[in-house]
C-alpha cells in the first residue's frame, strides 16, 4: 500500500514541475475542430482590457489555445511518415458559404427528352459490319469507314429519273456536309436551350431594342433574300452600297478581281490624263435650270416694274364695273392674284437664300451646292 | 418589320489549357480554395497599405495582389471588384483606401456566384506590422487556429456574420488530417463591448511538455496586430445567405483508377499493352549473324512465292 501511495506522490511531483494545461472558464467554448476554430463567450474584463491589453489579450489566447489544443489532441491519432497525425471530423463543422452555387445536372437534349417521354431504349449497335463487295470488316464509324467508303463508291449509278448531267458525287458530298451541319446546329441549340438563351428555328435572333448596324444588317438581309440574290433588287436614289456586307451571315466577301495589266495601266493613265488637262466639265442640266432660272427672274423684274400701270388699271377698271361687270371682274382679279402670288414666291425664295434663314431656304441652297459637287 | 440580328455563336476554348481553365472555373461540388484579391483604392495611407501586404502575407499562396490604384468606392458601386474576382476566379477581396471621413480603411468581403454576398469596413486604429515583431515567423501557407472572444460575437446579428467573414477569410484550405506538430499559428478576434472596436492578433504557438499527453501551449506574438473599428457594412439578406451555404450531401469524390500510391508515398500507374514480339527484338548488332547474300535472295524469293501463291523449291 505504501509503494502504491509512494509512486501516486512521485507523479504528482513530476506534475508539478510542469506548469498546468488545464483552463477554468465559466461557461464551455464553443469548438470546431474541423475548422481549427474556438468561440468564447465568456464576459471580457473591461478594465483589463483597456489598461492592460496586450497582456490581457495574450493570456486569453494563450487560454483558448489551450483549450483547443487540448480538443484537438483528444482526436484519434496515427502516425505518418514520421510524424502524428490527427483526423479531423467532417461533421459538424462552422457551415461557410459557397463559393459557388452546387453544379446542376445537364438539362435534356431535345432527343433525349422526346426519348423518354416516349420511352425509347437505346440499342447497343455493332460497331463493324462486314461488306460483301469489299469482302472484309468494316467499321461504323471513323477514318477507316470513309476510306472503305471511297474504294466502294468509286462509280454511281445515276438513277432512272435524274438528270444525266448532275454530278452524282458532288450531290452525295452536298448532302453528307448538310447532315453535319444539322446536327451541329441542333447540338448548338441544345447548348442554347441549357442556358437559357432564346434561339428561333432560322438562326437568326429577333430582339427589343437594335443598334444602327443590326438595323443594316437587317436591311441587308431582306434584300438578299431574294431568288437572285438582291441583283435586281431597285435602289433608292441616294443609297450606297450595304458595304458592312460581312455583318451579314452567309455571306461572303467579294474577291477583287484581277484586272490585267494592259487595262490597270489604261485606267491609271485617263485619271493622269483628267488630272493633268483639266477642263471645265459642261453639265447641261445644270446650265439649263440656271438659264431657266435667269429668264424667271428676268420676267419677275419685268412684271414688277410694269405692275403700278397695269394694277391701276384693272383696280380703275374693277372700280368702273362696279357690281354689274362681275364676271369679267373676277377673272381679272384672280389673273392679277396668280400672278402676284408666283412674284411673292420668286420674292420669298430670293429673300430666303440671302439670310439663310429657316429650313426651305436651306432645302434650295443645298440642293444647289449639291449640283456644285457633281462639277 | 421584325427586329434582326445574327446569331451569336457559343464559342469554343481553342486550347486544351483554355479549356482546363474555364472547366476549373466552373461550379463544383468539392470546390476549390477560395482565393482573396487584394486591391488598392485611389487613394491610401501608409498604414492602410501595409495592412493590405501583412493581410496578403497571412494568405500567401491562394492570395493575388493587384499592384495599380484604383478608382473603386466598393460601398457606392461594387461591381468593379465583382469583375475583378471573376477574372481572377477569386471570391475573397481585402480593399484599403484612406480619405478625410474614413481615414486608413479597410473593406473585406466576399462573393458567391461572382456577386457580392458580403462586405464590412474597418477603420485601423492601432497597427503594428509583421516586420516590426523581430523573431521568427510561422512557415508560410501553414492553416491557423482561428480564436474568436467575446460575448458581442454571439449576441449581435451583424458580429455574428462578421465572424463568419472572419473565418471565411482566414481559415484557408479545409483538410481532413492535421500534422499536430504543424499547429503553429493562432489568429485571435476579439471584440469590445461596444462591439464596434475589433481587435486582431496573431500569434506563434509554442508547445511545452506538460507530463501528460496533450502539451502545455505558450504563445509569442508575431504581428501583424491590429485594431479595427467596425464601420460600414452590407451583409447579405438571411435568405441568400443561407441560399450559399446550401450543402451537398454524399460528397465522396469518384475514386481514381488505374493509379495507386506505394508505402513510400510513390505514384503508380497502371497501363495496358500489347504483347511483346521477341522474335523481332533487336539484339547486339555482329557481323557473324549477318545474313549472307545468298540468304536474303533465299528470302526474297520466299516472299515473293508467297504473295504470288506459286511454291518454287531450289534445289
Amino acid at each position: 500500500m505504501d509503494l502504491v501511495a509512494a509512486a501516486f506522490e512521485k507523479i504528482e511531483k513530476e506534475k508539478e514541475k510542469y506548469k498546468p494545461i488545464t483552463v477554468t472558464k465559466l461557461i464551455d467554448l464553443d469548438y470546431y475542430p474541423g475548422n481549427l476554430l474556438a468561440i468564447d463567450t465568456n464576459e471580457l474584463d473591461k478594465n483589463q482590457l483597456k489598461s492592460n491589453t496586450e497582456k490581457y489579450l495574450l493570456n486569453l489566447a494563450r487560454d483558448n489555445t489551450q483549450l483547443l489544443l487540448n480538443k484537438i489532441w483528444e482526436l484519434p491519432a496515427e502516425k505518418q511518415e514520421e510524424a502524428v497525425v490527427v483526423k479531423l471530423p467532417k461533421q459538424n463543422n462552422y457551415v461557410l458559404p459557397r463559393e459557388k452555387h452546387i453544379p446542376k445536372p445537364r438539362p435534356l437534349t431535345k432527343w433525349e427528352a422526346f426519348a423518354k417521354e416516349k420511352g425509347l431504349q437505346k440499342k447497343k449497335k455493332v460497331k463493324v459490319t462486314w461488306d460483301d463487295i469489299l469482302k472484309k470488316w468494316v467499321p461504323v464509324h471513323g477514318f477507316k469507314k470513309a476510306v472503305s467508303e471511297k474504294d466502294k463508291n468509286w462509280l454511281i449509278e445515276v438513277p432512272q429519273n435524274a438528270d444525266p448531267y448532275e454530278d452524282q458525287f458532288e450531290k452525295k458530298a452536298t448532302a453528307k456536309k448538310e447532315r453535319v451541319a444539322k446536327n451541329e446546329f441542333s447540338r448548338l441549340r441544345n447548348i442554347a436551350a441549357s442556358h437559357n438563351i432564346k434561339v428561333p428555328n432560322m438562326g437568326i435572333l429577333t430582339s427589343d431594342k437594335l443598334s444602327s448596324t443590326e438595323l443594316k444588317t437587317a436591311e441587308g438581309v431582306a434584300k438578299l433574300s431574294t431568288a437572285s440574290l438582291g441583283k435586281f433588287q431597285p435602289r433608292l436614289r441616294k443609297e450606297k452600297e450595304n458595304v458592312k456586307q460581312k455583318n451579314i451571315p452567309g455571306v461572303q466577301k467579294r474577291k477583287i478581281m484581277v484586272v490585267p495589266a494592259a487595262v490597270e495601266k489604261a485606267s491609271n493613265l485617263e485619271i493622269l490624263d483628267g488630272i493633268l488637262n483639266k477642263k471645265p466639265k459642261l453639265d447641261v442640266d445644270k446650265a439649263v435650270n440656271k438659264q431657266i432660272f435667269v429668264e424667271q427672274q428676268q420676267r419677275a423684274q419685268e412684271k414688277k416694274n410694269e405692275k403700278p400701270k397695269g394694277k391701276g388699271k384693272r383696280k380703275g377698271h374693277a372700280k368702273g364695273g362696279g357690281a354689274g361687270g362681275g364676271a369679267g371682274a373676277k377673272g381679272g382679279g384672280s389673273k392679277g392674284k396668280k400672278s402676284a402670288m408666283i412674284a411673292s414666291k420668286i420674292g420669298k425664295v430670293k429673300g430666303k437664300r440671302k439670310h439663310g434663314g429657316s429650313a426651305g431656304g436651306k432645302k434650295v441652297g443645298k440642293r444647289y451646292s449639291g449640283g456644285g459637287k457633281r462639277r | 418589320m421584325a427586329p434582326v440580328t445574327v446569331m451569336q455563336r457559343v464559342v469554343k476554348p481553342t486550347t486544351r489549357r483554355g479549356k482546363r481553365i474555364l472547366m476549373n472555373k466552373q461550379p463544383k461540388l468539392i470546390e476549390n480554395v477560395k482565393q482573396t484579391l487584394f486591391i488598392k483604392g485611389k487613394n491610401t495611407s501608409e498604414i492602410a497599405r501595409n495592412c493590405l501586404k501583412d493581410l496578403h502575407q497571412l494568405k500567401k499562396p491562394e492570395a493575388v495582389h493587384l499592384n495599380q490604384k484604383n478608382e473603386i468606392l466598393p460601398f457606392e458601386d461594387v461591381t468593379p471588384i465583382e469583375r475583378f474576382g471573376k477574372k481572377h476566379d477569386a471570391s475573397l477581396f481585402a480593399f484599403a483606401s484612406h480619405n478625410k471621413k474614413r481615414p486608413h480603411n479597410i473593406v473585406l468581403g466576399r462573393m458567391f456566384d461572382d456577386q457580392l454576398l458580403d462586405m464590412i469596413e474597418l477603420g485601423v486604429e492601432q497597427f503594428k506590422s509583421l516586420s516590426e515583431f523581430k523573431n521568427e515567423k510561422v512557415a508560410a501557407g501553414i492553416k491557423p487556429c482561428l480564436l474568436f472572444a467575446g460575448p458581442q460575437f454571439h449576441e449581435q446579428s451583424i458580429l455574428k456574420r462578421v465572424q463568419n467573414l472572419f473565418v471565411d477569410f482566414f481559415q484557408r484550405e479545409n483538410v481532413d488530417a492535421v500534422r499536430l506538430q504543424g499547429l503553429e499559428h493562432v489568429l485571435m478576434f476579439t471584440v469590445d463591448d461596444s462591439g464596434e472596436k475589433i481587435y486582431m492578433r496573431s500569434y506563434k504557438i509554442l508547445l511545452k511538455k506538460s507530463g501528460q499527453k496533450s502539451p502545455r501551449v505558450e504563445l509569442e506574438e508575431i504581428g501583424p496586430s491590429i485594431d479595427f473599428k467596425l464601420r460600414r457594412t452590407k451583409l447579405a439578406s438571411d435568405d441568400l445567405f443561407s441560399r450559399s451555404c446550401k450543402q451537398q450531401y454524399c460528397m465522396e469524390p469518384h475514386n481514381t483508377k488505374n493509379i495507386n500510391y506505394d508505402k513510400f508515398g510513390t505514384r503508380m500507374g497502371r497501363i495496358h499493352i500489347a504483347k511483346q514480339d521477341i522474335n523481332k527484338l533487336q539484339t547486339r548488332k555482329m557481323k557473324g549473324l549477318k545474313k549472307s547474300v545468298a540468304e536474303k535472295k533465299q528470302q526474297r524469293e520466299q516472299r515473293k512465292s508467297k504473295s504470288t501463291g506459286i511454291q518454287s523449291v531450289k534445289t
